[in-house]
């Protein structure tokens, strides 16, 4: 396996686009720790940064490479591995490097200027995001065989956590009005590892305050130790249940 | 007739004159404070020695200058109201008054003043009190240069920092309040000032003011106070160039104005609050020059406001600009410099040539649907945001600065 | 040696193979033969568990393969069209494989790289190589690690006369080593003298698997080609 995961890190070492990624990343937070006048302002610009760019990099360049790496998938399969080994290693692969890229673009400036709790957890919510997106985006690689349709999906997937869901969590609210629905909303946040991540990291910025009443609710659960042990286990959820479900995909897969 | 007149005069002369001086003090003739104040007659002037001082409760119903020196500590032993005054013409001066008694029936306080003129409270040191300073029915008094420092947990089982009820022509200056329910309370007074004072970390409000007309506050600080400021059930109020900052916590302001009218707000600071300003109910006040910075909400105008005017304001660094429950706006904004203007000048009369809206869609969602607060930050409401910029449909059409600011005043 | 009983599966409406049931000895090497997508390529695929069948299963010395991933040590595979990491070098991906086998120590045959030339150009990118110089390397990692099985999907495809000559030599020596031998090829002439036994397969249906003098002897007909002709002509 450790082979394996060895091949796949540095195949996508040497695939540019990764290091692009990471200088990319680096050349934000840098720049925005540095505009900023105040580095609390500067997590706050970031936080959008990470809450978009860093799913949608993640999914894109794991579907894409895992389109790109039929032949070698091919080849693998022929050879004496189990099907498990393969596809966890590239998961691991893919997963390790993009973690990689955002802590070196990221996390490494958000420790040098930011080294707070809410520097800490936007760290850890994004490394999460960042391993999320790639276990989401092999379910769609492995699910789709056209390499075009599939990331059609998978830009499709980006659009419904960042937006969609929003959307219709807004819609909700008002056919919803009359009811109290902020426990609810709880609940609903799990559904998407992109807002539980935003309001996880909200809420250790102390703007809960301008939340009102519902950010009272979101103090109260995701303040707490088992709701941030919960909110982090969701987020763990993520990872697993689509990479297991990519797995038994891949078990029975046509090369 | 005249004959009367000198001798009266004669007679106050060398009752003046013969005006003297009781010395308190373990080393004096006088061993307590209780039989002190007993010997003193009008015009007297007790001083007290340094020490340690437990005498339950000292009336003080003489004119007399009641002064500590080096602040000898008068112990109420978490029983007793410490000092009470009931005359006219009191100073109290130079004590430290401590652990007052706590009681549910009773306002206890550490100095109360009961229908008192022209007496006048400086230079103390109140800890662990329960009121801190009482006055009722207080006119022209003065309460100055004291340290009020309570350690209260819970809001019913603190008393407030400065308490007036019922006064007239107040000064309250330059005082230290830290702890109390409310740092300073004022409820139906009158032509009073507040000036100079310090009130930070009061489980309430720092200043609570009700039914109070034509008062002003002047160049105090309202710091990290449990809910911030509140000014209700008012006319006539002036508050000038205070600093609210840190009231921050849910259901926490800078400022909130509920049911007051005719008032000026000018030059004061408004950093980091959860809300800047709330506005409930009120009417003809004029809101200019002042900075707004770093708040959760600028300002919160309530649809119940009418005639109010912001003017020459800054607003830097806010989350939301201006928040509103209603499509109608009866208040004005003009010339105010906001961060968030994206227009331009072309006629270079630093005046941006397109109004500024204040009022952003996803502040006018929260506040129609406040659970919407869930998608605070997220990629849908900058979205949102954005579009209503360029196609303005939601946001009340009339609320905006026709003409901001290009660039922030020296405020 | 390997067994596959009544395999069937299907790509969309398409039956790529139907109910096939096919006996590879030890020893032996079948030509595996038919039109095109008559079902060689996936019948190859199924037995290296690279397609998984819809029915029917596939035993390697007894063993069902459907829970077993051991036995493609022993199988040498050389694809009908070579695809490897793009951006990997000859050398890179020849150690690649070594280390995935596990055999660094292990005495590997080398034989063919040095025959093909491949050590002069081990520097070079996979992405830059012509589709002969693939074959090369695909045949020469097929035989890389000594195993029992080759399974060459036809392997003369692309490969210039000398090479070609090279791997037929390659491929006799293996065979008469006691290696099972399996080959699809559309060239029927350059089987001759490699054979043994012939599989014919058309429509994703197993049509006869004789042995080459059985089939010789049935037509009349010595060369292979001539004797399928005539197979074909009668049904």
């Amino acid at each position: 396996m450790k082979k394996i995961i060895k091949y796949v890190i540095i195949d996508i070492l040497r695939n540019k686009i990764v290091l692009a990624y990471t200088v990319f990343l680096l050349l934000i937070s840098v720049t925005i720790f540095n505009l900023e006048d105040n580095s609390a302002k500067g997590l706050l610009s970031l936080l959008n940064i990470i809450l978009i760019i860093v799913p949608l990099v993640s999914m894109l360049f794991s579907a894409i490479y895992v389109y790109n790496s039929s032949e070698f998938l091919e080849l693998l399969v022929s050879q004496p591995l189990k099907r498990k080994t393969i596809w966890l290693s590239l998961f691991m692969g893919l997963a390790a490097s993009m973690a990689f890229a955002f802590f070196i673009g990221a996390g490494i400036p958000i420790l040098l200027y930011e080294a707070t709790p809410t520097g800490f957890m936007m760290l850890g919510t994004g490394l999460l995001l960042s391993v999320i997106f790639v276990a989401i985006a092999m379910l769609a690689a492995v699910m789709a065989r056209d390499k075009a349709k599939g990331i059609g999906v998978v830009i499709l997937l980006w659009l419904y956590f960042s937006i969609i869901f929003d959307g219709l969590i807004l819609f909700v609210l008002f056919q919803f009005a009359d009811y109290p629905l902020e426990k609810i909303m709880v609940g609903a946040v799990a559904f998407n590892p992109i807002d539980l991540s935003r309001i996880l990291i909200l809420l250790k910025m102390d703007v809960s305050a301008l939340m009102g009443y519902t950010g009272a609710i979101f103090k109260d659960f995701f303040g707490a130790q088992t709701g941030l042990i919960i909110s982090f286990c969701v987020l763990i959820t993520w990872i697993v249940i689509p990479a297991w479900l990519s797995l038994r995909k891949f078990n029975h897969k046509d090369l | 007739m005249k004959k009367i007149i000198y001798i009266a005069v004669l007679v106050l002369v060398v009752h003046t004159l013969s005006a003297k001086t009781i010395r308190i003090g373990k080393q004096q003739q006088v061993k307590t404070i209780q039989q002190g104040l007993l010997l003193a007659a009008d015009g007297d002037t007790v001083l007290v020695d340094p020490g340690h001082y437990h005498e339950k409760n000292l009336l003080i119903n003489k004119s007399i200058f009641f002064i500590g020196i080096n602040h000898p500590v008068l112990d109420g032993d978490h029983t007793y109201e410490i000092i009470s005054i009931k005359a006219n013409r009191v100073l109290v001066d130079g004590f430290k008054v401590v652990h007052s008694g706590i009681s549910s029936i009773e306002d206890y306080a550490g100095i109360k003043m009961y229908s008192c003129r022209d007496v006048v409270i400086r230079n103390n040191i109140l800890e662990d009190t329960f009121f801190g300073i009482y006055t009722q029915y207080g006119t022209n008094c003065t309460i100055e240069k004291n340290t009020l420092v309570s350690f209260s947990k819970e809001e019913q089982q603190s008393g407030n920092g400065i308490h007036c009820w019922k006064a007239d022509s107040m000064r309250i200056i330059a005082n230290n309040i830290t702890g109390h329910r409310d740092g300073i309370y004022f409820e139906f007074v009158t032509n009073s000032i507040i000036w100079r004072n310090i009130s930070e970390k009061n489980m309430r409000y720092g200043l609570h003011f009700m039914f109070s007309n034509n008062d002003a506050y002047i160049s105090n600080v309202f710091k990290n106070n449990g809910a911030g400021v509140a000014v209700m059930f008012s006319n006539h109020v002036k508050m000038i160039h205070n600093y609210f900052e840190e009231n921050w916590g849910d259901g926490a302001y800078g400022l909130l104005l509920k049911e007051i009218s005719d008032s000026y707000i000018e030059t004061n600071h408004f950093v980091k609050n959860t809300a800047g300003i709330f506005m409930e109910g009120a009417s003809r006040i004029q809101v200019e020059k002042n900075v707004f910075e770093a708040n959760g909400w600028a300002m919160k105008i309530q649809a119940s406001c009418m005639d109010v005017t912001v003017v020459h304001n800054n607003f830097k660094g806010n989350t939301f600009d201006v928040g509103t429950n209603g499509s109608l706006v009866l208040n004005s904004f003009n010339n105010n410099y906001w961060d968030k203007y994206e227009g331009y000048d072309l006629n270079r009369d630093k005046l941006g040539d397109i109004p500024y809206r204040p009022v952003s869609l996803y502040a006018m969602i929260i506040e129609q649907n406040p659970p919407a607060m869930i998608l605070f930050r997220s990629l849908m409401t900058s979205l949102l945001d954005k579009t209503e910029k360029i196609l303005p449909s939601l946001t009340p059409e009339n609320l905006k600065d026709e003409h901001p600011l290009m660039k922030p005043l020296p405020l | 040696m390997i067994i596959a009983s009544n395999v069937s599966k299907k790509f969309g409406k398409l039956k790529a193979l139907d109910d096939v049931s096919v006996t590879c000895i030890k020893g032996e090497c079948i030509a595996l033969i038919g039109p095109n997508g008559c079902g060689k390529t996936t019948l190859i695929k199924s037995i290296l568990g690279m397609v998984v069948c819809d029915s029917g299963f596939i035993t390697f010395n007894g063993n069902n393969i459907r829970h077993d991933w051991k036995y493609r040590a022993r199988i040498g595979y050389m694809p009908q069209i070579g695809r490897y990491p793009e951006n990997m070098t000859i050398g890179q991906v020849l150690d690649m494989m070594k280390d995935i086998r596990g055999c660094k120590n292990e005495v590997v045959d080398e034989e063919l790289i040095s025959q093909f030339g491949l050590k002069d150009i081990l520097k070079k990118r996979m992405s830059t190589l012509s589709g002969g110089t693939r074959q090369k390397v695909s045949a020469a990692l097929a035989f890389l690690f000594n195993p029992e099985v080759l399974i060459l999907d036809e392997p003369t495809a692309g490969l210039d006369p000398v090479s070609s000559e090279m791997l037929k030599a390659k491929i006799i020596t293996e065979k008469n080593k006691g290696k099972l031998v399996l080959i699809t090829s559309h060239i029927l002439s350059e089987l001759d003298d490699l054979i043994s036994q012939v599989i014919y397969m058309q429509d994703g249906k197993l049509c006869f698997h004789k042995s080459i003098t059985s089939l010789q002897e049935e037509t009349g007909e010595a060369k292979l080609s001539k004797a399928i002709a005539q197979v074909m002509m009668k049904r």
